[in-house]
């Protein structure tokens, strides 16, 4: 086998284990909100492999969001428990995290769970006004807001004015 | 530590001592808010404010050496060496107070981190970007509780006025550079502060527009200067003292 041919293999291999760390990470779920994944939610923005090292870049919802550092405690632990044995975790601020990269399951998932999920992508300019938050137990769209900050940094206090259940919201960020 | 970090160190000193000591005066009201969801919605407006703290300490941290933590320079410096505004320490009061403090503050950060996303210092860049996000709905929220105020009943129009009287002298130390600063702007590390007063003065005027309030008060109001340098009020002292104790008393204590 000549080099360029090793050198493929070794970047077809190398694709591959990060494939697999991928579909590992998306094992682990927020704590706060059980049903999203770290994947779900975006946290998880790179895997490296520096020689015999799996670097996980993640980064924070908010900066004093405290389930950050129990994900990367359990990032820590799924890889352990899947015979990775040397394991970084690197917090990146930038980009700063955005609702915008939630995935569509993710979004599907909340719903599920009883909390709306973010209304609006953040590039559009008017994401902070007259956004209709539809309840996630009736899907009406005659809701109201009760708090701009809910039980978590990430979201907002609303009630249905049809059902009157209150929910929680996700808030665009 | 060369003479170039120095004042980058005090630079991001100074922006984790605003958070850290204006999140912890929001703190106080856990569990004492007006109405539960209030509560619960300053609290998280002062869990915000820590964790930029702590992004600034663990930068300022990998600059000093290799002892310093986070938590070392949040609970083991002395008033004296506590750059913050004297606007973030003063006592929070009744809810008008805490509200136009607030609103005050989140609004200078809100043009102040516009600006240092563009700083050459790619961390701070960073911050500020993180940051600004979370500033964003601060400026939001307290903007609507002084209209709510300062446009409410006889009693909060009262309240919200006499508090901005007493706060106003605070503010003009926002706008006035530190030697550190200054000593960063040739290289594009620090923004120049003088340059977003006309903004933030914009934004307090359309909101106060709304109100009863007015600003400015008079011409020319006194304006305290002090605390960027380290020269605070004795309210400060008092807010360490309860801040530090833990850290103070059981060196290193861990949990």
């Amino acid at each position: 086998m000549n080099q360029t041919e090793q050198n493929i293999i070794n970047t077809f291999s190398k694709e591959k284990t990060k494939k697999k760390i991928w579909d590992i990470l998306n094992t682990v779920t927020d704590p706060e909100i059980p049903v999203l994944s770290v994947i779900d939610l975006g946290i998880v923005r790179d895997i490296r492999l520096n020689d015999d090292e799996v670097e996980v870049f993640i980064t924070p919802t908010y900066s004093g969001c405290p389930a950050l550092d129990v994900i990367g405690m359990n990032i820590r632990m799924v890889l352990l428990q899947n015979g990775f044995e040397k394991i970084k975790i690197t917090q990146q601020l930038s980009p700063a995290w955005t609702t915008d990269w939630m995935t569509e399951s993710g979004k599907e998932k909340l719903k599920a769970y009883g909390i709306a999920p973010p209304a609006a992508k953040t590039f559009d300019r008017n994401y902070l006004e007259n956004l209709i938050i539809e309840c996630p137990q009736c899907h009406s769209s005659n809701t109201k807001l009760i708090s701009q900050f809910g039980s978590t940094s990430c979201k907002a206090l609303y009630q249905c004015n049809d059902c009157l259940e209150p929910f929680d919201y996700f808030k665009c960020h | 530590m060369p003479a170039s970090n120095t004042s980058l160190f005090n630079y991001i000193l100074h922006l984790a001592d605003d958070n850290l000591i204006m999140g912890h005066r929001l703190s106080e009201w856990a569990g004492h808010g007006p109405m539960l969801e209030q509560d619960i919605a300053i609290s998280n407006i002062a869990l915000d404010l820590i964790g930029q703290s702590r992004n600034f300490y663990q930068y300022a941290a990998i600059l000093k050496d290799q002892n310093a933590t986070e938590d070392t320079l949040a609970f083991l410096r002395d008033a004296g060496e506590f750059k913050n505004l004297l606007l973030v320490e003063i006592p929070n009061g009744d809810w008008a107070k805490t509200i136009l403090k607030l609103f005050l503050f989140s609004t200078y950060q809100f043009f102040f981190y516009q600006k240092l996303i563009y700083s050459s210092d790619k961390q701070l860049a960073a911050i500020a970007e993180k940051s600004l996000k979370e500033v964003t709905y601060h400026v939001r929220w307290s903007s609507e509780w002084v209209i709510r105020m300062g446009d409410g009943t006889q009693e909060s129009n009262n309240r919200i006025k006499s508090a901005l009287e007493e706060i106003l002298p605070f503010t003009g130390e926002m706008f006035e550079a530190a030697e550190y600063e200054n000593l960063l702007s040739s290289n594009r590390i620090s923004i120049n502060v003088s340059e977003i007063k006309s903004d933030w003065e914009n934004k307090i005027k359309t909101v106060f527009k709304e109100t009863q309030l007015t600003y400015p008060l008079e011409e020319n109001t006194w304006m305290q200067t002090g605390g960027k340098t380290g020269v605070h009020t004795e309210h400060l002292g008092l807010l360490l003292a309860e801040m530090q104790f833990l850290q103070r008393a059981y060196p290193g204590c861990e949990w």
